[in-house]
């Protein structure tokens, strides 16, 4: 099944992502999960082939295209490379150059942009602070202007790509408290006062880095404020429901996968004398996975074309998250229940995805702040 | 200069252990296996866009027409290889059970008339059928010369000749043919320094595979032009001159045994194999 918004065009670049995964990404999947790290030059393996500026503007080294081409390309890095970290990583930034894109100067986008879409440089968006992580507007790291330098001073945690990056997009709290006084920074690798602190171990999505990053009296280029200051929470709220409708298609692709592998295994895993692909509480799974994801990706789909049309669509966006996080969630516990003790295994895919799935409901907003967001949209 | 690139699509050839033999024994049957471009076709789609471009500033320097006989959904086909980079495509609409090489070498030859290309660079075998003929006939009716199995190109004599290397045993081949000629490439053709065109810097590496097309390729696309034509529209008469007339599946093996030590293998192969 595809989305419905689907044409040729999204058919013929579903071949392209399919065959770089392929070859480039699945050799190397196990290898690269279990080493928690995939190797830099993939970035630019992944530029080359036209998979890292799909829905960026092509003046800036994009490819061109919208959110639409974007969610096909990404399903299909997941389902042939079969490793959600890597994908993850690769895509750090998704959720780091929107805001450059929305607040930044022709100038700063000029400086930013391309490298990041060329391979060249990694890219991560920081908000989430030790003590601020659903709460944006409780974020403590201050940046206070001092001649032609913001200083900055505070730490970040669970930052994707962190450990790598070369420009992190910054929430620091340039006004007083509360939401208004937040504004983005873009803060450059080896700018002084600049550190990772670790990287994280984590349950899922491990050949994607996650970082602790601090600031300390941190002195970046006044030009590399993005927009006005006060103008940062604005900025990364419009952001939200790109980052929910990627993330609810990472979920429709990692649930698909899932479901293949199960599917397959079912056919060819024998007991009491036959496949357990003909029993019928087995099957009867199967097609509940199906069912799960067939409406998971009906309602990214329609979430994804009113998005493309120019409808305001947050609450829409987090109703399509929680249905395809939980459909993944479902879809995943159900492929190592299939999988039996094999899926109890590392070097089983199975394994992994029921890993990765269970950072949907928390990442990019949690299931419980999705419902909120619907709940205020609603004036309950 | 001016390239054709026939090109055709086969079943999957990663799952041709899926292809199947028809109860009848008739036909040999791909239902449900995806359709895709034939490797080989597709190397000499990218092998043409190297002899016609600058590789190191992407410019287009010559036209490749990329072709198909085929049903009508082969335009698909065209449409990829538009998608990498091609300027047009020509669709000639006809069922695939009533051609054989010969049928489209005759093909070929017409719109070779039509469009009086440079070369005709040609894939050397289709992965399904594997006959390995259809660039062969084609230079044989046209009174081109041929280089086969090119794993090298390189345009020579002010651009009025190529030197086409090849692969033999022990060593490569290398052969000039006059232009116009007909070129079929084997898989090294698209290795990164295969093809030399004066225009390309010789410091250029190409990735060794065909090109991934972008999104802006994919979707300019749509807008480029296939031409369509049918086998008769074209005057081709020709009847098929192969008729496939049974297919079946190899024997079964049976399972192979294991066995403990050498002296056990020694023994069965004199006692049971009676090889030795
Ligand atoms: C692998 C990974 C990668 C990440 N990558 C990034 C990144 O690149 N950049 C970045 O900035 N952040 C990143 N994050 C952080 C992520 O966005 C946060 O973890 C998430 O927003 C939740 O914040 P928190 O962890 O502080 O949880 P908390 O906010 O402390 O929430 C804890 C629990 O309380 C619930 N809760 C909180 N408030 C309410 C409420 N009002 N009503 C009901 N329930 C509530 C939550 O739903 C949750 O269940 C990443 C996280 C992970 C795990």
């Amino acid at each position: 099944m595809s989305y419905l918004f689907e044409s040729e065009e999204h058919a013929a670049l579903r071949v392209q992502a399919r065959r770089f995964a392929a070859d480039v990404i699945a050799p190397h999947a196990l290898e690269w999960e279990e080493k928690g790290e995939f190797p830099r030059e993939v970035y630019g393996a992944t530029a080359r082939a036209g998979m890292l500026g799909i829905g960026y503007p092509e003046d800036l080294g994009g490819a061109g295209g919208d959110i639409t081409h974007a969610l096909v390309a990404q399903e299909e890095l997941v389902l042939a490379g079969k490793s959600v970290g890597t994908v993850v990583g690769l895509n750090s930034h998704a959720i780091a150059l929107p805001p450059i894109l929305r607040l930044g100067s022709p100038e700063q986008q000029r400086r930013f942009v391309p490298p990041v879409l060329a391979g060249e440089k990694i890219s991560a968006l920081a908000i989430t602070e030790p003590g601020a992580g659903s709460d944006v507007a409780a974020i403590q790291t201050r940046a206070v202007l001092d001649g032609d330098h913001w200083v900055l001073d505070g730490s970040k945690i669970f930052i994707t790509s962190g450990c790598r990056a070369d420009l992190v997009t910054v929430a620091a709290r340039t006004g007083g408290p509360g939401h208004a006084g937040l504004s983005l920074i873009v803060v450059e690798r080896g700018t002084p006062g600049f550190g990772v602190g670790r990287k994280l171990a984590k349950m899922g999505w491990w050949a994607s880095d996650t970082a602790e990053l601090t600031f300390e009296d941190c002195r970046v280029p006044r030009e590399n404020l993005l927009g006005r200051p006060g103008e940062g929470f604005v900025a990364i709220v419009k952001n939200f429901v790109s980052e929910r409708l990627h993330i609810a298609g990472q979920c429709v692709a990692i649930a698909i996968l899932a479901h293949r592998e199960s599917v397959a295994w079912a056919r060819e895993r024998q007991a009491f004398g036959k496949p357990l692909a003909q029993m019928q509480v087995i099957r009867h799974k199967l097609a509940e996975m199906e069912t799960r994801i067939a409406a998971a990706r009906a309602l990214t789909s329609e979430v994804a074309t009113r998005f493309t049309r120019g409808e305001d669509v947050p609450a829409l966006a987090a109703m399509a998250k929680n249905t395809a996080t939980d459909a993944c969630s479902f879809v995943c516990d159900q492929a190592v229940q299939i999988h039996g003790g094999y899926g109890y295994m590392r070097e089983t895919v199975v394994e992994r995805l029921y890993r990765d799935a269970r950072l949907y409901p928390i990442g990019g907003g949690t299931r419980e702040i999705m419902n909120e967001i619907i709940a205020k949209s609603e004036r309950y | 200069m001016k390239i054709l690139v026939p090109i055709k699509r086969v079943a999957d050839p990663d799952n041709a252990n899926k292809v199947k033999v028809s109860a009848d024994g008739s036909r040999v049957t791909s239902e449900g296996l995806e359709q895709k471009v034939n490797p080989f076709d597709e190397y000499a789609v990218e092998a043409a866009l190297r002899l016609t471009e600058n590789g190191a500033t992407q410019s287009r320097e010559g036209e490749v027409v990329v072709c198909s006989v085929g049903p009508k959904d082969v335009a698909q086909t065209i449409r990829g290889a538009l998608a990498m980079g091609a300027e047009r495509g020509i669709l000639v609409d006809g069922a695939d059970d009533a051609m054989d090489a010969n049928v489209i070498a005759a093909v070929l030859e017409k719109l070779y008339a039509q469009e009086k290309p440079d070369l005709v660079v040609l894939g050397k075998q289709q992965v399904d059928g594997d006959s390995n003929q259809v660039g062969q006939i084609l230079a044989e009716r046209l009174g081109l010369p041929q280089a086969t199995f090119a794993n090298s190109i390189e345009l020579a004599d002010g651009g009025k000749a190529c030197v086409v290397g090849r692969e033999v045993d022990g060593g490569v081949l290398r052969v000039k043919v006059g232009l116009p000629a007909v070129i079929t490439v084997d898989l090294r053709i698209v290795g990164s320094k295969a093809i030399a065109n004066g225009i390309t810097p010789a410091t250029h590496a190409y990735p060794d595979a065909p090109r991934y097309a972008s999104l802006k390729g994919i979707m300019s696309a749509k807008k480029k032009p296939i031409a369509e034509h049918t086998i008769a529209s074209l005057g081709v008469t020709e009847a098929p001159r192969i008729e496939y007339l049974k297919f079946e599946l190899p024997p079964k093996r049976a399972a192979g045994v294991k066995v403990e030590s050498v002296q056990e293998l020694v023994e069965k192969l004199h006692s049971q194999a009676k090889v030795i």
